[in-house]
């Protein structure tokens, strides 16, 4: 601890920070613009200016960058003398030279950082009446939106882009006044992790397309704290909805999962929720009958045969009440076998292995990596840009050893250049993370397995031949071993429980050695854990079901057998059924076969809980209260099973959830229960500057609706409730006065870049029980009866998860379905400079059009997995490739 | 007390002066072109939209009766999609042409609204937007704004500097 | 059998008269604030707008009269009667003019004292019936007001009663033949005056409505010919209030002889009520502490010298 004085008053503040982490800290209000929690200082902007004195007797003092300034024991300094705030208001001024008056035509408009700096530092009158300084836009792609005018020359933008989340298509360009931050060419930025540019900008030179598609401010915005459905790693979202539609999709701090940041399809990905093709009111298929969900109740109520098909990406609330619904014994799984029992090895090693699962946040302080066959970037995108943090690791080191302050940006960067630390992967082809990576091992599933093998085999200090796999395995093993932190990386991306299970092997080899090892995999789908951990048949034994029984109902909720298990096959089982009831909130390939569509809630539209990848269980809710018959899915199933015109409150679900699953116990105290206030009142949804609300709805009647109310959660749809600062695990939207931005979460956290005031939300429910078991002796070989090529998924960020697929933003950045070979492979087929090939997948041919990639293994191909053509392949298989035709 | 009789005494004096109400409708009382009646949105010199759909209108709106929708056209140019004012729930405060920054949303000397129906209170951007500019004459927002849109080259408007080359590298 | 149909025609005159009155002050005090505000009052309904009582009668006898849920029904239903009836009953003892008169009461001031009380229970019941906070806040300063100004508004009249010797207001109009009490009785006259209107709750002691922090204080709840109670019940109390100070200080019908009794009586007594609308036109309200403090630490004192000095002039006198 050192003691800061500031303005003449002590406070004591830990150690290794600087002075503006520390005011911000302390709740001062400090005027910044480079300096970032996540990104810490460069000292480039000149405007958090503060006086620092010698002694208590230095009344001159100078004026120091307090982003630059140690908080060491003594340090004395004023924010408010009147000569720094003289200068923090001269130097806005100066920044604001070229500043265009767009305000009423930028996005950022409301929620800028400029905006609220400006004021604070009591700049309010723009005395320059000259010629200001232009510059040409670029379309940089469909998610991002460039006004380079309003360019205050940060800097802030760049160090995002390029040093932390990897870019390599965007740079500063140009010199004195035409500094220039974009593309060398105009075109669409290709880092995953564009979309957070929105955020880091502290004004409008990049702005978020979709949102402008329909341009909302945040005042005007219905926000609720929301967990990102796209992938497994549930980062935290602020959802906002206005008029009916989503609007747009915000990075919701949490400190143990995404912190400050976003993947572009978390981001972008929210469109389908206004899909005109959403399904809006229960409907029946014979007839037009629009009480249908009353036959659907009588139906369930006359005591036919049911089997309900559960999702991994409904929540544990919608999976357990159609577990309830129909009967322990008759809920499947809506995953195929082979997944399902993907992702309860992986639930199960979790806690067997007896290895620290780390948080997302934590994956970023491991300072050796090892990858094993996961293509991160594209399975959980926010987990690759954890380890390109914990790549830079090491090399840090050195800076700290130099006596560089960790929070000194410019100068760590200096020392570290384009160094990363020890970072290994081995993968099926070249993968992104590939470019940061110390050495890389390509192999399919058997030569994986092997390595890892070998990699056990090194650890343990055997020697092994002198081949590629051998000095590989060395490498890696030394470098694991000699770390304080090693991290192995894996998951269900390459669908192989033994590819899980190798990787826990070398986790448990590392532990074994004393090492502080931690293991982290990422799972398919949002909830995939929480289907494991509800457990069930699969998805196969309901097939057979139906197809030995007649006259079964089906529940299918939010599964589309088409889409997961393809065409033939779903369409036999649908037809099998005696009557299929289908909840999901889009209409799709599937719904045409269900006698009753009922319409489920999005993230968007409706409340649950999620478990993450790490077994981190995160409350989501409800966003808004839909014009339509849209609800949770376990709202329609409890009115259901209780043939109830309303469904039971949702914390009375979650109470009889933990009744049934012990494990989640610790769910409770997850969110505050629908009737907990703060002080006597609800959060409100809204903000207090909402407008409107007396004329949105007035072009329908004049005479204003009762506005709905939330039984489920203790938010509110509306702007009346508490308009302080929300408790952290039901934060609706950021703000605190004179802080407009999203900057303003300095406001609701312990420390910058620290906790949430009251703990960061989300509970861990996963812990490694001791039980130390399993067998970790994984080996495949002889499985390709005969094939030369096995075909393994490749995922793609945009296009691999069903629902963000359809939304249009996405839509030019998903490549077409191609399969990926590597020019020998193709040569030795004969076939070398074709443009398609034709492989044989379960009795059929199928014809593809060819990727060439040369990281392949020769007797490797992928396909993108969920696209058009490879919808429901169970992957990975074995092949011959012909040409088309053949 | 004495100053109660000497209002009384005044007072009772006024029954001597003369009547200062204006037989309205039969004769009209001139109201000053600053009047706050009923609320109009104006157009700009090249008989575009002014309104920029910047939505602070909405939020200076004591009484939220404003709702309105940004959306733009194939340039980028930003307008109202759909812009209503419940005018039976305003109160022509005058604070949403205070917060207008274009000069679009205007109170004009207006005020006979009456309806008989409180539903026809309800105007869209059909019955506000006017073919003129208003009070304001010749002002241009995207003149003075930074973006282009379709309304200028960049760097084409009002005390704007040409698009700076950034291949350059000389000081 | 003559004397019989005589005193049913006074009775019924008398009825008649004071509701029509009451009635025709809705008219009258429109006007007459419109020509002390410089406007124009009512104008559209018959010339002058004469009209215009017939056209608010119809509309509040037409308008829905509406009990809410949650008052006390009884006792809602009958407070506003109390104030008609109060009063009406008072102007049975005032004399018109000789022999115009329903009860010529040996005790008629008493009895008009007597009855002037019983209209604080209107505003008392009225306001506890609303069950409404601000009827109460209403009623509870409507309870302290009447009863505090009451106090010397008997007081104010016992030098007049005592220079007559009588309670009998054909006697003490008789006796004003030689000199109106007004001029020996000045304190007692503007005493009365001041406690009539706050026994009236009219402006500007009208503190148990007041419009601006009440919202219409006691009869906040009330609406249609309920309502229309309070409202003939206020014109009725100006009109008695006007009767007595023109029979106790200024000679009731005395009056030079080209005039009959009974027109000087009314020139008077609407002299007096245009002077209510007067105060009613110029003065604000007061703050409450005022009114309170105004009454029991000015009016009360002066009236008890009034009566002391009174009594000592008649004394020696005698």
């Amino acid at each position: 601890m050192a003691k800061v004085i500031i303005d003449n008053v002590e406070y004591e503040v830990p150690d290794g920070k600087n002075m503006l982490e520390v005011c911000l800290s302390l709740g001062m209000d400090l005027t910044y613009f480079c300096w970032h929690p996540a990104m810490h200082s460069v000292g480039a902007c000149r405007q958090c200016a503060v006086i620092q004195y010698r002694d208590e007797n230095d009344t001159r003092g100078k004026i120091v960058m307090s982003c630059m300034l140690d908080a060491n024991d003594g340090t004395r300094i004023s924010l408010k003398d009147q000569r720094g705030a003289e200068f923090r208001a001269g130097n806005i001024e100066a920044l604001m030279i070229n500043h265009p008056h767009d305000c009423p035509v930028c996005d950022e408009g409301g929620e800028c950082h400029l905006q609220d700096m400006t004021v604070m530092s009591g700049h309010n009158y723009r005395r320059y009446r000259f010629n200001k300084r232009t510059h040409v836009n670029q379309d940089l792609g469909p998610f991002i939106y460039h006004e380079m005018n309003r360019c205050i020359q940060c800097y802030r933008c760049v160090r995002f882009y390029n040093d932390y989340a990897g870019g390599k298509d965007f740079g500063v360009f140009a010199s004195s006044g035409r500094v220039y931050f974009g593309r060398s060419e105009s075109g669409t930025l290709e880092n995953e992790f564009s979309g957070n540019l929105v955020e880091i900008c502290p004004t409008g030179v990049f702005t978020d397309k979709t949102l402008r598609k329909h341009y909302t401010r945040k005042w005007d915005l219905t926000s609720a704290p929301s967990i990102c459905h796209q992938c497994s790693v549930g980062c935290n979202t602020l959802a906002s909805e206005r008029y009916g539609g989503l609007r747009r999709i915000l990075s919701r701090y949490n400190g143990d999962v995404n912190g400050y940041f976003l993947c572009d399809r978390g981001r972008f990905g929210y469109e389908y929720v206004n899909d005109e093709k959403r399904l809006t009111k229960a409907a029946q298929k014979a007839t037009a009958d629009t009480d249908a969900f009353t036959t659907v109740k009588n139906l369930v109520a006359s005591g036919t045969k049911m089997i309900g098909i559960g999702s991994p990406r409904a929540s544990l609330e919608s999976n357990f009440m159609l577990k309830q619904l129909v009967g322990e014994e008759n809920f499947y799984q809506g995953i195929p076998r082979h997944e399902a029992q993907l992702t309860e090895t992986a639930f199960n090693l979790l806690r067997t292995v007896g290895v620290k699962t780390p948080s997302l946040k934590e994956v970023e302080s491991y300072d050796t990596v090892f990858i094993l066959g996961e293509d991160v970037t594209n399975t959980a995108p926010m987990i690759a840009l954890g380890l390109r943090q914990a790549a830079k690791n090491l090399p840090r080191e050195e800076a700290y050893k130099l006596r560089i302050q960790k929070w000194n940006d410019a100068a760590i960067r200096e020392v570290v250049q384009e160094r990363t630390g020890p970072f290994y992967l081995a993968t099926p082809c070249s993968t992104k993370l590939d470019e940061i990576a110390t050495s890389k091992y390509y192999g399919d599933t058997d030569s994986l397995l092997s390595l890892s093998d070998k990699i056990i085999a090194a650890i343990a200090g055997r020697q092994g031949g002198n081949d590629e796999a051998w000095s590989f395995a060395g490498e890696v093993a030394q470098a694991l071993k000699a770390s304080k932190h090693p991290l192995i990386v894996s998951g269900t991306g390459m669908m192989s429980r033994e590819i899980l299970l190798a990787a826990a092997g070398i986790a448990r080899a590392l532990k074994a050695g004393g090492s502080d090892v931690g293991l982290t995999f990422a799972v398919p789908e949002v909830n995939s854990m929480g289907l494991a951990l509800i457990g069930g048949k699969y998805w196969d034994e309901a097939v057979e079901y139906v197809a030995a029984n007649k006259d079964v109902t089906a529940i299918v909720m939010e599964t589309n057998p088409v889409y997961r298990f393809g065409a033939k096959q779903a369409e036999s089982f649908l037809k099998n059924c005696g009557k299929v009831v289908m909840l999901d909130s889009l209409e799709n390939e599937s719904t045409e076969y269900a006698d009753f569509v009922l319409p489920a809630g999005t993230f968007a539209e409706s409340t649950g809980t999620v478990i993450n990848n790490e077994g981190r269980a995160q409350r989501f809710y409800q966003v808004f209260a839909p014009k339509n018959e849209m609800k949770s899915s376990w709202a329609w199933l409890d009115m259901m099973a209780h043939n109830s015109e309303k469904w039971r409150h949702f914390d009375d679900i979650v109470e009889d959830m933990i009744a049934h699953y012990p494990i989640l116990e610790k769910i409770r105290d997850l969110a505050p229960t629908a009737d907990s206030r703060v002080g006597t009142q609800k959060i409100p949804r809204a903000t207090h500057r909402f407008s409107g609300r007396t004329a949105m709805n007035a072009n329908v009647s004049v005479h204003e609706p009762k506005p709905p109310v939330d039984e489920d959660t203790p938010l509110s749809y509306t702007m009346e409730g508490y308009h302080g600062k929300a408790p952290s695990k039901a934060i609706p939207y950021f703000w605190s006065p004179g802080w407009n931005s999203l900057q303003s979460i300095n406001k609701y956290q312990i420390e910058v870049g620290g906790p949430l005031h009251g703990g960061n939300p989300g509970i861990r429910l996963i812990e490694p029980d001791g039980a130390e078991g399993g067998d970790f002796n994984a080996s495949g070989n002889g499985r390709n009866a005969g094939k030369t090529f096995e075909v393994l998924p490749a995922h793609h960020i945009f296009g691999g998860d069903e629902l963000s697929a359809k939304s249009a933003p996405l839509a030019t950045r998903i490549p077409d379905t191609a399969v990926s070979v590597s020019t020998t492979a193709l040569e030795k087929a004969g076939m070398a400079g074709a443009d398609r090939l034709q492989i044989n997948y379960n009795g059929d041919n199928l014809s593809f059009k060819i990727k060439i990639d040369n990281s392949l293994p020769d007797n490797v191909l992928m396909l993108p997995k969920g696209f058009n053509g490879t919808q429901g392949m169970l992957f990975p298989f074995f092949t011959d490739i012909s040409k088309e035709g053949e | 007390m004495l100053s109660n009789v000497r209002t009384l005494w005044m007072v009772f004096l006024k029954m001597f002066k003369k009547k200062v109400t204006i037989q309205y409708p039969e004769k009209k009382a001139y109201l000053p072109p600053r009047w706050r009646g009923r609320i109009i949105l104006s157009r700009d010199p090249d008989h575009n939209e002014r309104c920029v759909a910047c939505y602070l209108c909405a939020a200076a709106c004591p009484v939220d009766c404003i709702s309105l929708q940004a959306t733009e056209d194939e340039n980028g140019r930003r307008y109202p999609e759909f812009f209503r004012i419940n005018f039976s729930r305003c109160i022509f405060c005058g604070l949403c042409e205070d917060a207008c920054p274009t000069y679009a949303i205007q109170l004009t000397p207006d005020f006979e609204m009456g309806e008989y129906n409180r539903q026809n209170l309800v105007y869209e951007k059909e019955d506000l937007l006017i073919d003129g500019m208003g009070k304001y004459h010749g002002y241009s927002f995207y003149q003075q704004a930074g973006v282009a849109v379709g309304v200028k080259p960049k760097g084409g408007g009002e005390k704007e500097d040409p698009p700076v080359d950034v291949r350059t590298l000389l000081p | 059998m003559n004397e019989i149909w005589m005193q049913i025609l006074v009775i019924v005159g008398v009825l008649l008269g004071t509701v029509t009155i009451a009635a025709g002050l809705i008219y009258v005090e429109r006007k007459m604030l419109a020509v002390w505000q410089q406007r124009s009052g009512p104008n559209r309904v018959g010339p002058f707008g004469i009209f215009q009582v017939l056209a608010d009668m119809v509309k509040i006898f037409f308008k829905e009269d509406w009990i809410p849920p949650f008052v006390d029904k009884k006792i809602f239903i009958i407070a506003p009667t109390i104030i008609m009836l109060s009063i009406l009953m008072s102007f049975a003892i005032v004399p018109f003019a000789p022999g115009i008169v329903i009860a010529d009461l040996n005790i008629g001031l008493l009895f008009f004292l007597a009855m002037s009380s019983l209209g604080a229970y209107t505003i008392v019941l009225a306001g506890w019936a609303s069950n409404n906070k601000y009827s109460l806040l209403g009623g509870m300063r409507g309870a302290a007001q009447l009863i505090s100004y009451e106090v010397f508004m008997g007081l104010s009249l016992m030098g007049v009663v005592i220079q007559v010797g009588s309670f009998n207001m054909t006697d003490i109009v008789n006796a004003q033949k030689g000199m109106w009490f007004v001029v020996p009785q000045f304190v007692g006259f503007v005493t009365f005056l001041i406690a009539g209107i706050a026994e009236t709750h009219r402006l500007p002691f009208d503190l148990p409505e007041s419009e601006s922090e009440l919202i219409a204080g006691f009869h906040s709840e009330y609406s249609g010919m309920k309502f229309g109670m309070f409202f003939v019940g206020e014109y009725l109390g100006i009109t008695l209030v006007s009767c007595m100070i023109t029979i106790l200080f200024f000679g009731g019908w005395l009056g030079p002889s080209f005039l009959p009794p009974i027109v000087w009586f009314l020139i008077k007594m609407f002299a007096f009520i245009l002077f209510f609308i007067l105060l009613r036109a110029s003065l604000a309200r007061p703050r409450y502490d005022q009114l309170m403090g105004f009454g029991w630490k000015l009016l009360l004192p002066l009236t008890l010298l009034n009566v002391l000095i009174t009594g000592a002039v008649v004394l020696s006198n005698a």
